[in-house]
């Protein structure tokens, strides 16, 4: 068999269905195998970083390994960012990249780039493939590593003569990787510990973030959650984890979250960190995030624990695992004084939107909130104010409904990772909140969208602004909006040309019928251009570096 | 405070360079770094030293388990073990101060490993200090290049990494 073919071979038997990818000279050997294998779906993108994104939100919605492909040189490069967004968020990718042949290595030769140099930062793991004989292995390998552990995008590199050489295949039953054994059961007296702070304590507080979806433990923690009466504060990789809906929640916590989610961390003794990594848009001034909690943290990577906040009760482990046996552990309690304190923090402040003639992006999320929210949708954004505001209004209630770009903020992920979404969830209603500055950083994209039919149903919070950056030289640089300002075309027509429907919204009265009509359609995508107030900001606000207690209000 | 880190790794392409570009983007400094290969061919041992606390400490040997292709880590520090390092010292020797040269060479159980009408190469293998304190001596004869290995180190007694 050529090395393209066990290629194949192996991406059928790991279950792999699709492939986003974009061909190239270097890739060639393997579209030719691909152009006579059913079985696999490839979609084509118009730039590879598109694939990378799209097998990006196809892993995050299904739970399944995304995949994605490149040529050499100029399309590997393309991947780079698509897997550093992945790499940040934990996500499952095998990337395979076409390598010149192995005599060109090294010389310079044309599109030649060395990717595994290039993503070694930026990658769980990467392959270098010199041998034929070697590509069965490495390509078991790589699924596994993606997959198992803390998860994160595997490169596989794979020469054009590797591709071309022809050796015996031989299915490897079994992969040995000696320096790689993931823990998942948490150590039993570390667990019997936790049991008993949270026994003990008088106002606990779950703070729960990615890491618990990727395990699959939402069950699990809704029943620690109510069974010791703890309310629950989630990071934004942690929507969907526990329902929003439910009365132990409180929301997102950190830069953006809610006054009372973060009030609740100021004022909590002990916080229950499970699967979230203490990152710097949550914690704020890192040693002055929980200042009166012992700190319990559940994670799958030891190297989190102690990385950016000290923790009293450590436990290494598979979040699902780890709060299994810990319910187990505990007795039934309740925590009326604490709940009714938090109650007074949701009294006290509830956010500035004033009523305004004006169209704003409350307005918009929350009646697509509104008329969308349920099991059968999934929600995708891209980076900036209309993140945050999505975030803050558009409340999730199961795993995997939320696909955001969270430790990268990859401004140009959202429409590349809706189309993987809506490859991989074929019978749910996907829809993006996106902004003007992100749109066009992807835009080519529309194009894929349009080809396959994709219903993804775009909402543009247009305000005419890099609206995260001018809310930051608002607040913080004397309003010296530099180079902020976007002159955008008309985005409708834009959306029209490239095939999709697109629709403009510019007052309230319009915006119901927009929303409407935009969900009624199912055969293309359509693009609603929203123009919203341009100078709105996201509140609260935590500055940069400020403690949560120092929140802008309004 | 000064460690010794021994890490395992399988002996793979490019693993030194993850090994070196985890450090560089961790920001955490290498002091110096030996690797070789073990008894067993598959294997090599990368010895690190490195500056840091206890936490950073941590932080290195979690990173380093990261690695794929790292098996094991291991920290000399608060154990017994011997470390040494090897230097190749190409001094200025004249007939006049020749003897001399060689005398110090003698003191510090270093060899000369090659003679030439001006010059004299010596090999000395030890702890740092003693490298520093045989340079410091050679100085004043004028040294004209030379090199030092990274050090190694191994466990003392019958344990093993």
């Amino acid at each position: 068999m050529k090395g393209a073919q066990i290629l194949i071979e192996l991406l059928k038997r790991e279950g792999v269905e699709v492939i986003f990818g974009y061909p190239g000279g270097a890739v060639i050997d393997i579209y030719d195998v691909i152009y006579e294998t059913p079985e696999i779906h490839h979609i084509l993108v118009r730039h590879e970083q598109g694939a990378a994104h799209a097998a990006d939100g196809y892993a995050r919605s299904t739970g399944k390994v995304g995949v994605c492909m490149a040529t050499s040189g100029p399309g590997a490069t393309n991947l780079v960012t698509g897997l550093a967004t992945a790499y940040m968020d934990s996500i499952p990718i095998v990337a395979i990249t076409g390598q010149v042949g192995t005599p060109l290595i090294g010389k310079d030769s044309f599109q030649e780039a060395d990717i595994t140099g290039i993503t070694m930062p930026i990658t769980k793991h990467n392959f270098l493939v010199t041998r034929v004989e070697d590509l069965a292995f490495i390509v078991r390998e790589a699924f596994y590593i993606a997959s198992s552990g803390r998860p994160g995008p595997v490169v596989i590199d794979i020469p054009k003569d590797v591709q071309q050489k022809t050796t015996e295949f031989v299915y490897p039953e079994k992969i040995k990787i000696p320096g790689y054994k993931p823990t998942y059961r948490g150590h039993v007296k570390q667990i019997t510990l936790a049991a008993a702070a949270i026994m003990e304590a008088e106002r606990p507080l779950l703070y729960v973030g990615g890491g618990v979806i990727t395990s699959g433990a939402s069950a699990q923690l809704l029943e620690l959650a109510e069974k010791t009466d703890i309310p629950v504060v989630h990071t934004m990789m942690g929507k969907g984890t526990f329902p929003e809906s439910h009365p132990l929640s409180l929301g997102m916590l950190g830069m953006h979250g809610t006054y009372w989610a973060n009030k609740a961390v100021m004022n909590c003794d002990l916080l229950i960190a499970v699967g979230a990594r203490f990152d710097d848009r949550v914690t704020g001034k890192v040693d002055t995030f929980a200042p009166k909690a012992k700190i319990i943290h559940i994670d799958i990577d030891p190297a989190e624990i102690g990385k950016n906040v000290k923790s009293d009760i450590p436990i290494v482990g598979d979040a699902r695992l780890v709060l299994g046996e810990l319910v187990k552990r505990v007795e039934r309690k309740t925590h009326p004084q604490w709940r009714e304190e938090i109650e007074t923090f949701k009294r006290a402040y509830s956010p500035p939107y004033k009523e305004s003639p004006k169209l704003l992006p409350h307005h918009v999320i929350t009646l697509i909130y509104e008329k969308t929210h349920g099991e059968n949708t999934i929600l995708v954004t891209d980076v900036g104010q209309h993140q945050m505001w999505a975030a803050q209004m558009y409340r999730c209630e199961k795993p995997r409904t939320w696909v955001s770009s969270g430790g990268l903020g990859t401004m140009g992920y959202g429409l590349p990772a809706s189309i993987g979404v809506q490859i991989g969830n074929p019978d749910k209603r996907v829809i993006l909140i996106s902004g003007d500055g992100s749109i066009f950083m992807k835009i080519q994209e529309m194009v894929t969208a349009v080809n396959y039919g994709l219903p993804l149903k775009i909402f543009v919070m247009n305000n005419s602004y890099l609206g995260m950056v001018r809310q930051w030289q608002g607040c913080l640089y004397k309003k010296r909006y530099s180079c902020t300002r976007l002159h955008n075309p008309d985005l409708a027509v834009v959306a029209r040309a490239f095939g999709a429907e697109g629709l403009t919204v510019k007052t309230q009265a319009e915006l119901e019928q927009a929303i409407d009509k935009a969900l009624a359609i199912q055969d293309r995508p359509v693009l609603v251009d929203c123009h919203v107030a341009e100078e709105e900001n996201v509140l609260p606000f935590v500055p940069p570096g400020k403690s949560l207690e120092e929140m802008i209000l309004e | 405070m000064q460690h010794i880190i021994s890490v395992l790794v399988e002996n793979k392409p490019r693993v030194l360079a993850r090994v070196a570009s985890l450090f560089a983007r961790r920001g955490y400094n290498i002091e110096s770094l030996a690797v070789g290969p073990t008894q067993d061919p598959q294997i090599s041992r990368i010895t690190l030293v490195v500056h840091g606390n206890e936490d950073i400490l941590e932080q290195i040997t979690k990173q380093l388990y990261k690695l794929i292709e790292v098996i094991k880590v291991g920290d000399f520090t608060n154990t017994s073990y011997v470390d040494r390092e090897l230097a190749l010292i190409k001094v200025n020797a004249p007939a006049a101060v020749r003897s001399e040269v060689a005398q110090i060479a003698e003191i510090f159980r270093a060899r000369i490993v090659d003679v030439e009408e001006k010059s004299l190469t010596v090999e000395v293998t030890g702890t740092p200090d003693k490298i520093d304190a045989l340079e410091q001596l050679l100085r004043k004869y004028g040294i004209i290049e030379m090199t030092r290995t990274g050090r190694i180190a191994l466990a003392r007694g019958s344990k093993s990494l």
